[in-house]
């Protein structure tokens, strides 16, 4: 129209017009997270659909796609298809698309469990074209996709192999919980520093011994690579269409991290290949549970979105917000009485109204709520519609829709009340609780969000734990157990089902709820950590020498698990396997196996057998000398069969030695001053022979002093042997 | 309006997502898109200006809830259009006022509107400022019903001949259109005109300093290099975008003399200087001016040094209102981004190891606001003004009952 136009707005978009000109830029949005990590809320209302700072989290993700420039967006619909068909019509994303120059298609499918099936029935589909956006239903971000995408792009074009580019993020994990700030595990990626190819990813990384795996051909075939474990996986991926076929052709690809992105990394018969792109000073998150909703919801109030900020955008039929000073955003029509103190970073809703002396700080509340006198409101996120009577008190809860507290009831921090819950008058529900309208459902139920096997999840298998629910139309029946203390009055209680109990406190409640982290579980961690960070060490220099060349970018110390760890892990497993009742044989046979198939020699098989009966006779003793002594002399006395099977030569022998000292030294301490006792038994049952100890003597008469402390422990023994051997000379001259 | 609506849409999705910045990209953008709204307006056959104008306001609703820096231009060709009409009329008919007095008893009574009645009442006390011409005697009487007034009379004297009325919807179309047009040019040309009057404020061997980077500035600048003017600039690089590294730039490429200094240093380097130029976001009612950040602590050094500080705008960043309450300040908080890497602090707002309450807290708003008695003069397209004056030439632009851009529920 104008030059200037052309300058301006268009001119970001000019550069990619071209090339999306070919085939325009698609986008599939998963609209179901398939976890349970929203229970109980997700059984009522889909994931994508829970507002967050009073706007559905999937207003987020399309209005960055449309920010972004994507031009048709498949939104997949699972569970509570419908409802999330309904909001797409009623906030104007489909219907009418001559207003939207972004397209926005419903997919549905019942029958769809993973993230997996549903790229699957994508394929079926047959309507993805070229190059697509992957993203799930409850991703914020602000980031420019342009660079993103001209870089796969261009990857594309020099190889055709380049599958998908990762948006990753640089995020500092917290160190005491070995956790970022969303809740999830740290992530540790390899990264090929030049190429930006993803060589390695393991989210669940085993934070506590801060140690990773990884595989030697990564190491042999990439002369650098950059280890991180302060990235943050976005969750936006930028795939080619062979990915849909991908995931049809492994049909047990389920998860898109842990399977897919894995899958494709260990397989090398087809060498596809996964790029990353960093971005830098753009927002891109994911609300994957809890604790990540607080945070993001956190985030967006810091403006860090921008411009997907209560105020700037306002989304459907929202109402307008204003920003007042300290981050507090106000509706247009708040009813606010004037001694009511609204703390920084709140966001209040449309037509609510706040009594006399309330207090509020960093929390959100919704429209539509009644907000009584004397409420304190800390770190909460009141949902639509919400009553709160007089004198009641929330901290670092999410309250459903349509709630009501009655006078004077107490939240305590870390709970989810689900739609429509009611709580009595002075009731207290204590922390951590999960309460809603709907019976726990015992068995998974495929209708619902369903997670695959799973061993991390979030919501164990107990059954109900509170069942005794009331009539619909009488409030406030006491349906509590009996357990929930002193504080209940009686009169009252919860209607509802009472989901997680408080006083046990599972891990994944207190680590992925809203509430912050109390501060005795903060302390024990520290302490776990600061236990960990010996062994760590400990293990680092075990291993140096098996290190090879990379750049040390990563924080923690990496030790990197070369085949002879590996082999001796596995070999202690079978062991262990043993003690269980194998037999010898087999156990040998195994054995034997193992090294051929870790190609290695003899003498490692006989270090790492002696390490495995050293452990399990360590592990049977409970720590007392004496026990020691005598559970090892059992074991060695029951395996010393096994054991020579393996000392065939004398460098085998040494090997064994080697291994006790190195044991001694590093992994088992308690053998430390038991060497000289053990050594002589060793002897006796032909395990090692004199030349070995000998030789190792005389190897070790040149080492620095701290090696030489168990020769001299043993030096005694040593001396007698020596005598003997010059007395066996003797007698043969 | 069906036809106008994706349009209307798209511009207002776009400043939603602050796709289109800068003022006179958005002041541009505006104009071009009232202009195609009144074009594509269908015109009745009575109260033609009231619809159109109705037609603007509902329209410029939506822009200003997207971004409040629209209202300019939305109030300006509310403005042109109650000029048009008034002036068409006016010509058209004789006795006017003998019908107005009648037309002003009956349209009071239905005509009322509370939303305006702050406005109406500020009107009347502006009116008595302003300079006596046609239309602001006709102005005087109260706004909200001036307009369907002179509308209705047209209506009624058009009814003798058909013909003549489908002149006269076609004229006042075709006005509007044409003052519009007049507008967007308007924009476009004040650079020029403000350049012009760089020769005569900046002298030989002057040291200038400026913060961040304003095109207003550069093309004032450059129109003093080009008179062979010499004299040196400094340039205060504006965190946290930086925009004087841009400016920088450009200046040397025309062979300016520059000196890029931080921020922090302007109260350093005042004393050297012999007058700041800088540009504005808005000019306010008030003669305050809202621009970028960290202007008033320029204009605080200036006035502590007795160094000018001069305000180079065009008329369309003139805004009528007065900043008396926050939300007139058109500042907004941007990301923190711009000044912290997120993932270098991102430990610093774990929320689940500090007690739930976000201890670090970045502000990072877009603009300041400089008071009026810290300006020296306004160089605008109409040349040079004191801030005092600044309330007068704004009522030549804009009508007093347009400061609430509403849409009037009866109509």
């Amino acid at each position: 129209m104008s030059q200037k136009k052309s300058r301006g707005g268009a001119a970001g978009a000019g550069d990619d017009a071209e090339d999306l000109s070919r085939s325009p830029l698609q986008a599939v949005l998963l609209a179901d997270s398939f976890t349970l990590k929203f229970r109980p809320i997700t059984l009522e209302r889909p994931k994508v659909l829970l507002p967050l700072v009073n706007v559905p989290m999937i207003d987020y993700t399309l209005s960055w796609l449309e920010t972004a420039g994507v031009e048709e967006v498949f939104v997949f619909c699972c569970a509570h298809a419908q409802q999330v068909k309904e909001h797409l019509e009623d906030a104007g994303w489909t219907g009418q698309p001559a207003a939207r120059e972004m397209a926005v298609t419903a997919v549905e499918s019942h029958d769809a469990i993973s993230a997996g099936d549903a790229l699957r029935v994508m394929y079926g589909r047959g309507v993805i074209h070229g190059d697509f956006i992957l993203i799930s239903g409850d991703t914020v971000s602000n980031m420019s996709l342009k660079d993103a995408l001209q870089e796969h792009k261009d990857r594309r074009k020099k190889d055709p192999l380049a599958v998908m580019t990762m948006i990753i993020k640089h995020s500092k994990p917290s160190i005491l919980t070995h956790q970022t700030r969303l809740g999830n595990d740290e992530i540790v990626m390899a990264i090929a520093p030049e190429t930006k190819e993803l060589l390695y990813y393991e989210d669940r990384a085993d934070g506590s011994h801060l140690c990773v795996t990884i595989d030697k051909d990564i190491l042999a075939s990439n002369p650098t690579l950059q280890l991180h474990n302060n990235m943050e996986d976005c969750y936006i991926d930028i795939c080619s269409p062979e990915v849909l076929s991908l995931f049809t052709d492994n049909f047990d690809y389920q998860h898109l991290r842990r399977h897919f992105v894995k899958g494709l990394l260990v397989d090398d018969i087809m060498g596809y290949k996964i790029y990353t792109h960093e971005i830098c000073s753009s927002y891109a998150a994911r609300i994957d549970n809890f604790r990540s909703y607080d945070a993001v919801s956190k985030d967006i109030i810091q403006r860090w979105t921008y411009p997907m900020v209560p105020d700037v955008l306002s989304f459907g039929n929202c109402h307008e917000v204003k920003l007042h000073r300290q981050g507090i955003y106000k509706a247009s029509d708040v009813t606010l009485s004037h001694s009511a103190q609204i703390g920084a970073n709140s966001v209040i809703g449309n037509a609510t109204s706040i009594g006399e002396h309330c207090k509020i700080s960093n929390s959100v509340i919704g429209a539509g709520c009644c907000i009584g006198k004397n409420v304190i409101i800390h770190g909460s996120y009141i949902w639509d519609n919400v009553i709160i009577e007089d004198g009641c008190k929330v901290s670092n809860s999410l309250v459903g829709d349509d709630v009501h507290l009655r006078a004077g009831a107490i939240v305590e921090p870390g709970c989810i009340l689900s739609f429509k819950i009611k709580v009595g008058k002075n009731v207290v529900v204590p922390a951590y609780s999960k309460v809603s309208l709907l019976e726990k459902p015992s068995n998974e139920d495929s209708d619902e969000e369903l997670e695959y096997a799973d061993t991390n999840s979030g919501v164990t298998d107990s059954p109900p734990f509170s069942s005794m629910r009331s009539n619909a139309g009488r409030p406030a029946v006491p349906s509590k157990d009996d357990d929930l203390g002193a504080s209940e009055t009686g009169t009252s209680g919860v209607l509802g089902y009472i989901w997680a109990s408080s006083d046990t406190g599972t891990q994944e409640d207190w680590r992925q709820s809203i509430a912050p982290i109390p501060k005795e579980k903060l302390q024990e961690m520290q302490h776990a950590v600061s236990v960990d960070d010996d062994n760590g060490s400990e293990e680092d220099l075990n291993n140096r020498q098996y290190e090879q060349d990379h750049d040390g970018d990563s924080e923690i110390s990496v030790v990197e698990d070369d085949d002879y760890t590996k082999f001796e892990k596995e070999v202690e497993e079978t062991f262990q396997r043993a003690l269980d009742g194998i037999h010898e044989d087999n156990l040998i046979l195994e054995i034997n196996a193992l090294r051929l198939s870790y190609s290695l020699q003899h003498a490692d098989c006989a270090g790492a057998v002696f390490y495995s009966v050293m452990r399990s006779a360590s592990v049977a003793a409970q720590s007392t000398n004496d026990n020691l002594l005598k559970t090892t002399a059992d074991a060695l006395a029951k395996w010393k069969d096994l054991l020579r099977n393996y000392t065939k030569t004398v460098d085998e022998e040494m090997e064994i030695l080697l291994k006790f000292e190195e044991m001694c030294q590093e992994t088992t301490k308690e053998f430390c001053s038991l060497f000289s006792k053990i050594l002589p038994y060793l002897y006796d049952k032909d395990v090692v022979s004199e030349d070995a100890i000998l030789r190792w003597a005389e190897e070790k008469e040149n080492a620095d002093e701290a090696d030489k402390v168990f020769v001299k422990q043993s030096d005694a023994f040593i001396q007698w042997l020596k005598e003997a051997e010059e007395e066996d000379d003797d007698e043969e001259e | 309006m069906p036809d106008v609506q994706p349009l209307v849409s798209e511009f207002v999705l776009k400043l939603k997502r602050r796709k289109v910045e800068g003022s006179h990209a958005v002041a541009r953008q505006t104009a071009e898109l009232l202009r195609s709204v009144v074009s594509q307006h269908r015109m009745g056959s009575t109260n033609q200006a009231a619809a159109l104008a109705d037609a603007i306001r509902s329209v410029g609703e939506q822009l200003i809830s997207a971004n409040p820096i629209v209202g300019n231009i939305v109030r300006r060709v509310l403005h042109i259009i109650k000029e048009e009409d008034i002036s068409s009329t006016a010509v058209g008919i004789e006795g006017l006022s003998v019908t107005v007095d009648s037309d002003d008893e009956y349209d009071s009574g239905n005509d009322d509107h509370p939303t305006l009645s702050a406005a109406v009442l500020a009107s009347h006390a502006r009116n008595a400022l302003r300079a006596p011409s046609l239309q602001t005697l006709l102005d005087d009487i109260p706004v909200s019903t001036a307009l369907s007034r002179s509308a209705s009379s047209t209506g009624d004297s058009d009814g003798k001949t058909a013909g003549d009325k489908s002149l006269k919807t076609r004229k006042l179309k075709h006005d509007v259109i044409a003052a519009i047009g007049d507008l967007i040019e308007e924009i476009d040309t004040c650079y020029d005109q403000i350049s012009e009057q760089a020769v005569e404020l900046i002298h030989q061997n002057e040291v200038i300093l400026t913060l961040g980077r304003s095109r207003t500035v550069k093309e004032f600048l450059y129109a003093a290099k080009e008179k062979k003017r010499s004299f040196r600039v400094f340039v205060a690089e504006g965190s946290p975008r930086y925009q004087g590294h841009v400016l920088a730039k450009e200046l040397v490429e025309k062979g300016v003399q520059t000196t890029v200094i931080t921020d922090s240093a302007i109260f350093a380097m005042i004393s050297r200087v012999n007058m700041v130029i800088v540009g504005a976001h808005a000019i306010m009612a008030n003669g305050g001016v809202i621009a970028p950040v960290g202007m008033n602590m320029v204009a605080l050094a200036a006035q502590k040094h007795a160094v000018p500080f001069v305000v180079v705008a065009g008329s369309h960043k003139l805004c009528p209102l007065y900043p008396h309450n926050p939300e007139v300040l058109l500042n907004e908080l941007k990301s923190p981004s711009d000044l912290l890497d997120f993932g270098e602090f991102s430990n610093c707002m774990n929320f689940s190891t500090q007690d739930g309450t976000p201890l670090l807290n970045v502000v990072n708003p877009t603009f300041d606001y400089v008071p009026p008695k810290l300006v020296s003069l306004f160089v605008t397209d109409t040349g040079g003004h004191s801030p005092s004056y600044m309330y007068r030439l704004i009522s030549e632009y804009y009508s007093a009952d347009d400061l609430v851009v509403q849409r009037k529920s009866t109509s």
